[in-house]
């Protein structure tokens, strides 16, 4: 089978004109990263240079991967029940897309801008570690393998994100619905990282490791899972042929 | 802008552009349309009628892809209507839904841009400013869907069906909701496409608009009730008849009217009206003429009687409504 580049493209720009005029869409994509960006704030900050080899024991800034677990979840929520609701499934089912190509046009849709808010907000929050946190907490805080596992582990996280929310969005009806349930199974993930970040998990190279083979088994499932569910019979009438 | 209504589906020749055997659609209990058969020849406009709930929209659903059939067998655009089709089928024909499903947030362009792109248009700009044209929204090209009107909104969602220069066009009720005047061009419109050899399947409730321009109508009441050209259909159903009014009633209808060439027999209508059956009015009309100018009679007037597309459509779904009322 051969996936049209163009159709994708199509869908692609598509959803990002439409998320870029939606107040709802933009709301989740700022309000989000500052809700994972107070604890280590108030953790790297706020505290005393003293307890800096406290702070080595946790691991603030895993905390930060919440951002890639919810504000792709809050974002792809729309892709499917958004259209259902104004109406526009059915014509754009009558193209000649596939149900792949609407798959990856949708959640490449959702996961470049959820990458660019991660990474960015990273970004950020490390310049300013930099530059104006104490030096022993600069150094307890920012290790390479550390930044590196950030890197690595938020598009894992943040595809897992979009197939869930992007199943849940192929039931629903309502995108207000489809968006609190996709939040709601995004809360694992978070759990996860903030046991970590917290220092209730070790997150060692082996941790790391199995968490990173997990995600992959559980990213390319999740194309498995969901390329079904795109089944035009079933995305029009809600029940399969 | 010249009808050839009279133009042959050509069939035979290259095989039909649509064609369904004994096709049908279930949700569950529930039968959407049963056992339908049809053929529509290329460049054929073929009026799809009947009640609310008769199946249109599903039939048409089923042969733009989105739905599975039940049973049955169809052939759209010339293509056998099997899951490996499919992708080939969409990329011939194109439907306009009988909701616009326009994308609100986006403007009139940038909703058939993302089309253009979907159909991989080689020349998106191009084919874009052909279809504004068409249905002469080119000014509003900037405006975004969410602020146009109803009947604006109609014709964005048809001007995206263009977009693909299809094969076969389904459009589902594309004047519903139209001032006069727009349905009047999206009637030159249809005339148009008809002419560059598009065929098009027409689901409308507008009974004088598929007599106006349909070679052929279907009437669909789950079951397929009728088919044919809208004069056959008349012909089909209606006893031939002329209407005869005199100044004052005839002295002895039965002796004047009974024994006529091509006179079956009459009927009063009103004082000094009379409904005569007849085989051939082109006979009877004279014979029927000469009778009461021999017989005395202050003649007002005589004429065929004409019975339209929609006396069809209503006698067919009152036989079906009486049926269910009796056998429920
Ligand atoms: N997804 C569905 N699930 C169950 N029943 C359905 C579904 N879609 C349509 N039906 C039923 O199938 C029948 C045919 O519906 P359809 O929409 O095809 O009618 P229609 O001829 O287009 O009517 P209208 O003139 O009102 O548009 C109706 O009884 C309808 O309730
Ligand atoms: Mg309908």
């Amino acid at each position: 089978m051969t996936v049209s580049r163009t159709r994708i493209r199509a869908i692609f720009r598509k959803e990002l004109r439409e998320f870029r005029r939606n107040r709802q869409i933009i709301a989740s994509m700022a309000v989000f990263p500052l809700f994972f960006t107070v604890y280590p704030i108030v953790e790297i900050f706020a505290l005393p240079s003293s307890s800096a080899s406290a702070l080595a024991q946790r691991q603030p800034l895993v905390y930060m991967l919440g951002i890639p677990a919810l504000v792709p979840a809050a974002i792809a929520a729309y892709s499917i029940a958004g259209e259902r609701q104004q109406g526009t499934l059915e014509p754009v089912l009558t193209t000649p897309i596939r149900a792949e190509e609407l798959l990856l046009g949708k959640a490449l849709a959702v996961l470049v801008p959820a990458l660019a808010v991660s990474y960015g907000v990273f970004g950020i929050f490390v310049a300013a570690i930099e530059l104006l946190a104490q030096p022993a907490v600069t150094a307890a805080v920012l290790h390479g393998p550390e930044v590196l596992a950030q890197l690595v582990f938020t598009p894992l996280i943040a595809a897992l994100s979009i197939w869930v929310a992007i199943a849940i969005s192929t039931r629903s009806n309502d995108t207000r619905v489809a968006q609190q349930l996709s939040i709601l199974a995004s809360l694992p993930t978070i759990v996860v990282t903030t046991t970590i970040a917290v220092g209730g998990l070790r997150a060692t190279i082996h941790v790391a490791a199995a968490f990173f083979v997990l995600l992959l088994i559980m990213d390319s499932l999740g194309w498995r899972v969901v390329s079904p569910l795109m089944n035009r019979e079933r995305l029009i009438t809600g029940t399969k042929s | 802008m010249t009808l050839n209504r009279k133009t042959a589906p050509d069939v035979a020749k290259s095989g039909p552009a649509l064609a369904t055997d004994h096709l049908t659609k279930r949700f569950g209990a529930r039968i959407a349309f049963s056992d339908v058969s049809f053929e529509v020849g290329h460049g054929e406009v073929f009026g799809f009628l009947g009640p609310n709930g008769a199946g249109k929209t599903t039939t048409m659903r089923t042969l733009g892809t989105l739905l599975t059939p039940t049973s049955g067998s169809a052939t759209v655009a010339g293509l056998p209507l099997t899951p490996g089709n499919e992708v080939e089928i969409r990329r011939r024909i194109a439907v306009m839904p009988e909701a616009p499903g326009l994308y609100l947030r986006l403007t009139v362009a940038e909703n058939l841009e993302c089309f253009a792109g979907l159909y991989e248009a080689p020349d998106p700009g191009e084919r874009i400013s052909r279809a504004l044209q068409a249905v002469k929204l080119t000014d509003r090209a900037g405006d975004p869907c969410g602020s146009l009107s109803k009947g604006l909104r109609q014709r964005v969602a048809l001007a995206r069906a263009l977009l693909s220069d299809p094969q076969v066009l389904f459009l589902d009720e594309p004047t519903s909701g139209l001032d006069p005047v727009a349905a009047r061009d999206v009637h030159e419109l249809i005339d148009d496409l008809r002419q560059r050899g598009v065929t098009i399947f027409l689901s409308t409730h507008r009974l004088e608009e598929a007599e106006r321009l349909c070679d052929r109508v279907a009437i669909l009441n789950t079951t397929l009730r009728t088919i044919g050209r809208p004069d056959e259909l008349r012909e089909r159903l209606f006893a031939k008849t002329l209407t005869v009014r005199t100044l004052a009633p005839l002295a002895d209808p039965d002796r004047l009217f009974g024994g006529l060439p091509a006179v079956n027999g009459w009927r009063p209508d009103g004082p000094g009206g009379y409904v005569v059956t007849v085989d051939d009015p082109a006979v009877a009309a004279p014979a029927v003429t000469r009778a009461l100018v021999q017989a005395g009679a202050d003649v007002l007037s005589i004429g065929s009687s004409q019975h339209s597309l929609e006396d069809v459509y209503l006698e067919l779904v009152n036989q079906d409504a009486e049926l269910e009322a009796n056998h429920p």
